[in-house]
């Protein structure tokens, strides 16, 4: 395409009525020809920024099952369509290449990491769950008052995870007498 | 206060600039200048850890000025309630409280109680008070009080004699601010108070993390009831919480003292009949907890379903009983001394989170198994080969005989779910894609290994086992991967009646066994068969209150407390703040947010004898959880370490208590043991080695203990590198070169840092002499996109003994320049 001085930015920012650029000016033939990836996904599904407690609305684009994009969710009341720059970078975070895709095992006194299947890994900490919780399982105190309980596994986490999740978790763990259930609003 | 909004909460700092262009003021009281500072009408810096001394200072203010809004103080506190004579306050005993057991090192609050009557404290420590009197368990009436104000052992006199000493030159010792500077705060907040305006105050964990905390927010509370600032638009205090969902998180209750919707967990010494654990001293509690059996037996169906039934206790026998502290630092010794053998860590990073880092992590190294659930391999997987004390050459890798498993976590986006944010508001997030390779959601997780556990067992017949096999575990399973609805889970925690039909609301449960609800808080999340929480119609399609976005807990009430917004006859106190209002002719009250108590309750009912919970508070008590509906000015029972707040120093401090004899908080929780050493305080041999004082601190850019944050390239490029913050003069002192290393060292640890010199940071004056502080960051670890030492390394553990959380906000350090001596070469 010839060069058209009319068409370069900085010709239409001085001339025009856009003198800081921030408006239509902003754009060139390179970038007019761009589409935006919101423009191109196949689905939106609504949703809130895993970062603080302030839970901006999301919206998550996705293209090919992949997210492609996520933005703020104008119609939010809270946030009105903005983010910071955690929840700004929140599709990185899930993209990631660094994040772990497989389940990694290091064995007792271990150099490196080993790979196990899923199923292997639930499996042989279903068995840890039980023999550790055998070993330590206190059913009464020493005034014989009952206990029904285990002092030997602890858990910590729950403020990164959602509501339902919680909820399931320390059922399963009153299930089982496991009383050191705690997450980072103890911390 | 103890909160840097713009900076840490950015987006929701969007109304406090709204505001302000309304003509709002805004006030920033921190140690360090901030954006939060930059923006605000009057920034305050004061010394980190004496909060209390500083609102204790505002209390003494509004008292003696008498610019407490009367009416509501009268009327809606338990201000006018007399106090058992035989109580002493800390100006009578040089800081300490009537009560105070020097063997045990624990206050017992019989003396502390209401005149003719002990009260069941709304939240904390809950169990029994001790019976007093004639043992009566006040139930919506007040035994004894005086409205006139006047007697001596009312709580308004005591308040006034507590805070006494409490005066602005007093602020200027403590804090280090100077009188004239807190003197325009105090009219500012008084100005800003009253039935025409109202006041807000915002804290973060600049508040919750010291050995007093609790006491801190109770500190606020009481300034708060006094002006008239609770239960009214634009008032409050409101706690800017870190993480998405860690409201949801203790309401649900992953924590050790509480079952779902801060039901009380069991302790081994309670009643461990039913009736006798719901209703101790045989009548029920005031107030909505008098509701107690309902809620607990609604979650004990939730829990067990058919094998809870009345003949036997619901089933109540099947929670574990708990003998003490069970928080996460006790499991952090345990794990040190051995106990405890296995650990999950689902989402969370304590090798660089939590305080005494080099501590947690010898406990993570002694442990038999260990699962860690996240996206990243963070600081708390890698610790057995990627760690100080590996790098350091303390430890071989192959010493450590700990088992472990990273097991990729599924993202926000890859499955379905509500987090309660900030202001109790449920908030759904939609699956968008399906996690690939081995990554599931946490619900998954518990489902799938509670279903290993389950058949494993199944055949053994064990009676330790009834709990685990007895629970309903029958949740729908979805697609390739078998995942559990994440919507049949909250059906199960809102609620459901005997003929599985919804309920609609918390009014609904009863306690004996025809309703299940996991969680009464949330019950009427999924009213009408309705996920509420997926609700999203746009703001500018409703009322500015939103109630059409999401669901806030209870009953979808945005303002809690809000029959405190109109006046004891039910008229608004004033239209400028005008929220819900009684409307005599139709016989409710009106107003755009959800009542909090009973729509068609009139201001005039008076409770009828025998009336039990709500229904035992007159028409106009506004604080429905209280057994007697009012503000608690005067704290009779839940907090361990005194009724009224006091200022005490940190466990570490370089002064000494200007107020009391009594330095630190004398019911603080410590672990005296080598490996947890503490420097000794102002006053003491050697306090002079460790002589500033050292304060941790978020970024924008990263994410509590960087697990989400660190390993994100954008986030690392714009904060690549730890740094501390020194001030000029602290600069000179130590030598210390902007830009270049410095070294801080306490007796817990010695961590490298950056040297940020900037004026954001003031040496304060503080009893004659300047006291230096240092600002942390506590944001890095071993790993991620960007390395760096841990700031919560340098820190003891010391509790706070209400909530067990520990003292990060102010302890002791020194500083000098250069990397440590142990840096590994690179
Ligand atoms: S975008 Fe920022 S302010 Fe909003 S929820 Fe996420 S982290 Fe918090």
């Amino acid at each position: 395409m010839p060069f058209d001085a009319r068409r370069w930015p900085v010709w239409r920012q001085v001339t025009g009525k856009d003198l800081l650029g921030l408006g239509r000016t902003a754009t060139s033939t390179l970038t007019e020809g761009r589409t935006a990836r919101t423009a191109t996904a196949d689905r939106v599904a609504t949703s809130i920024c895993p970062y603080c407690a302030v839970g901006c609305g999301q919206l998550v684009y996705v293209r090919d099952g992949e997210v492609t994009q996520i933005e703020g969710d104008p119609a939010s009341p809270l946030s009105r369509g903005r983010l910071c720059p955690k929840g700004a970078a929140s599709r990185e975070l899930v993209n990631s290449p660094l994040r772990e895709l497989k389940v990694k095992y290091r064995p007792p006194h271990g150099s490196s990491w080993e790979e196990i299947s899923l199923d292997s890994a639930m499996d042989m900490i279903a068995d840890r769950v039980i023999a550790t919780r055998d070993a330590t399982f206190e059913e009464v105190d020493e005034k014989g008052r009952p206990l029904r309980r285990t002092m030997g596994i602890a858990s910590l986490g729950g403020a990164t995870i959602d509501n339902e999740e919680n909820y399931l978790w320390r059922k399963l763990m009153v299930g089982l007498g496991v009383v050191q259930v705690e997450n980072q609003a103890r911390i | 206060m103890g909160s840097n909004m713009a900076e840490c909460h950015p987006v929701a700092f969007q109304w406090v600039v709204e505001a302000q262009k309304r003509g709002g003021k805004l006030v920033h009281v921190d140690p360090r200048f901030t954006r939060t500072s930059a923006l605000a009408d009057l920034h305050i810096p004061l010394r980190a850890g004496s909060d209390i001394a500083f609102l204790g200072g505002l209390i003494h203010y509004v008292l003696e000025k008498q610019r407490y809004f009367r009416d509501y103080m009268v009327n809606y506190t338990n201000a006018a309630t007399i106090i058992d004579e035989r109580f002493l306050d800390t100006e009578d005993l040089d800081g300490f409280f009537s009560g105070w057991n020097e063997d045990q090192g624990v206050y017992e609050n019989r003396t502390w109680q209401y005149r003719g009557g002990s009260v069941w404290a709304a939240a904390g420590q809950r169990t029994a008070p001790p019976p007093q009197g004639d043992g009566v368990v006040v139930a919506g009436e007040v035994p004894f009080e005086d409205p006139s104000l006047e007697d001596p052992h009312c709580v308004f006199q005591l308040l006034r004699r507590h805070f006494s000493r409490y005066t602005e030159e007093m602020v200027e010792r403590a804090c280090g601010v100077p009188a004239a500077q807190f003197r325009r705060l105090a009219e500012l907040i008084c100005d800003s108070s009253g039935p025409e305006r109202s006041t807000c105050f915002v804290y973060a964990v600049g508040w919750t993390q010291h050995t007093v905390g609790v006491q801190y927010i109770r500190t606020a509370a009481i300034l708060q009831l006094l002006l008239g600032n609770m239960g009214r638009p634009g008032g409050g205090i409101l706690a800017l919480r870190g993480h998405a969902n860690i409201q949801g998180a203790t309401d649900i209750a992953t924590l050790f003292d509480v079952l779902p919707g801060y039901l009380p967990m069991p302790m081994a010494s309670d009643s461990t009949d039913l009736d006798g654990f719901c209703r101790p001293h045989g009548g029920a509690a005031g107030g909505y907890w008098g509701n107690l059996k309902a809620y607990l037996v609604s979650l004990l169906k939730a829990y067990w379903g058919d094998a809870a039934t009345p003949d036997n206790q619901f089933a109540f026998d099947h929670l574990p009983r708990l003998t003490g502290d069970h928080s996460t630092y006790q499991s952090t010794l345990g794990m040190v001394d051995g106990t405890v053998k296995g650990f999950f860590v689902l989402g969370e990073n304590p090798a660089v989170g939590s305080a005494h880092g080099t501590l947690h992590r010898r406990g993570l190294r002694n442990l038999d198994w260990l699962v860690v659930r996240d996206l990243y391999e963070i600081e708390t997987a890698s610790f057995w080969y990627d760690s100080p004390e590996v790098a350091a050459g303390e430890v071989r890798s192959e010493e450590i005989g700990t088992e472990v498993f990273l097991l990729p976590a599924a993202a926000h986006t890859e499955k379905d779910g509500s987090f309660t944010n900030t202001q109790r508001l449920l908030q759904w997030h939609q699956r968008a894609i399906d996690p690939a390779g081995d990554r599931r959601s946490e619900l998954w997780f518990a489902y799938w290994l509670g279903r290993r556990i389950r058949a494993k067992l199944e055949g053994q017949h064990r009676d330790r086992d009834r709990p685990l096999l007895d629970l309903t575990w029958g949740y729908p399973l979805e697609g390739e991967q078998q995942e559990p609805q994440a919507e049949a889970v909250l059906r199960e925690i809102s609620g459901v009646a005997a003929d599985g039909s919804q309920l609609p609301g918390l009014g609904a449960l009863r306690d004996d066994g025809s309703t299940s609800s996991g969680t009464w808080i949330y019950c009427g999340a999924f009213a009408g068969g309705q996920n509420q929480a997926a609700r999203r119609r746009p703001h500018w399609e409703q009322s500015w209150v939103a109630p059409e976005w999401g669901w806030a807990w209870p009953m979808n009430r945005r303002v809690l407390y809000n029959r405190a917004s109109a006046d004891p006859s039910g008229r608004p106190w004033s239209e400028r703040k005008r929220y819900l209002a009684w409307d005599p002719e139709q016989g409710r009250w009106t107003g755009p947010d959800v009542p909090d108590f009973p729509v068609d309750r009139a201001p005039t009912y008076k409770p009828p004898p025998g009336a039990s919970a709500e229904n035992s508070l007159p028409g106009d008590r506004p604080f429905v959880m209280q057994a007697d509906g009012r503000g608690w000015l005067f704290a009779p029972s839940g907090l361990l370490d005194g009724p009224f707040p006091t200022h005490y120093e940190p466990q570490e401090s370089p002064t000494r208590n200007p107020l009391y004899e009594q330095e630190a908080n004398p019911a603080r929780q410590r672990f005296l043991r080598p490996d947890n050493p503490y420097h000794p305080t102002a006053g003491e041999e050697g306090a002079d080695r460790f002589p500033f004082v050292m304060t941790t601190y978020r970024l924008t850019e990263h994410h509590t203990a960087g697990g989400m944050s660190r390993f994100l390239a954008r986030l690392s490029q714009l904060q690549p590198e730890m740094f501390c913050e020194v001030s000029p003069e602290l600069a000179e002192l130590r030598h210390l070169r902007h830009g270049g290393w410095a070294t801080i060292v306490t007796a817990r640890a010695s961590i490298e840092a950056r040297v940020l010199v900037t004026a954001r940071v003031t040496p304060l004056r503080v009893q004659g002499r300047q006291v230096h502080q240092v600002g942390l960051p506590y944001h890095w670890g071993s790993r991620g996109l960007v390395r760096g030492d841990s700031a919560n390394d340098l820190f003891p553990l010391v509790l706070d003994p209400n909530v067990h959380i520990q003292e990060v906000k102010a302890a002791t350090c020194d500083i000098r320049p250069g990397r440590r001596a142990d840096q590994p070469p690179s």
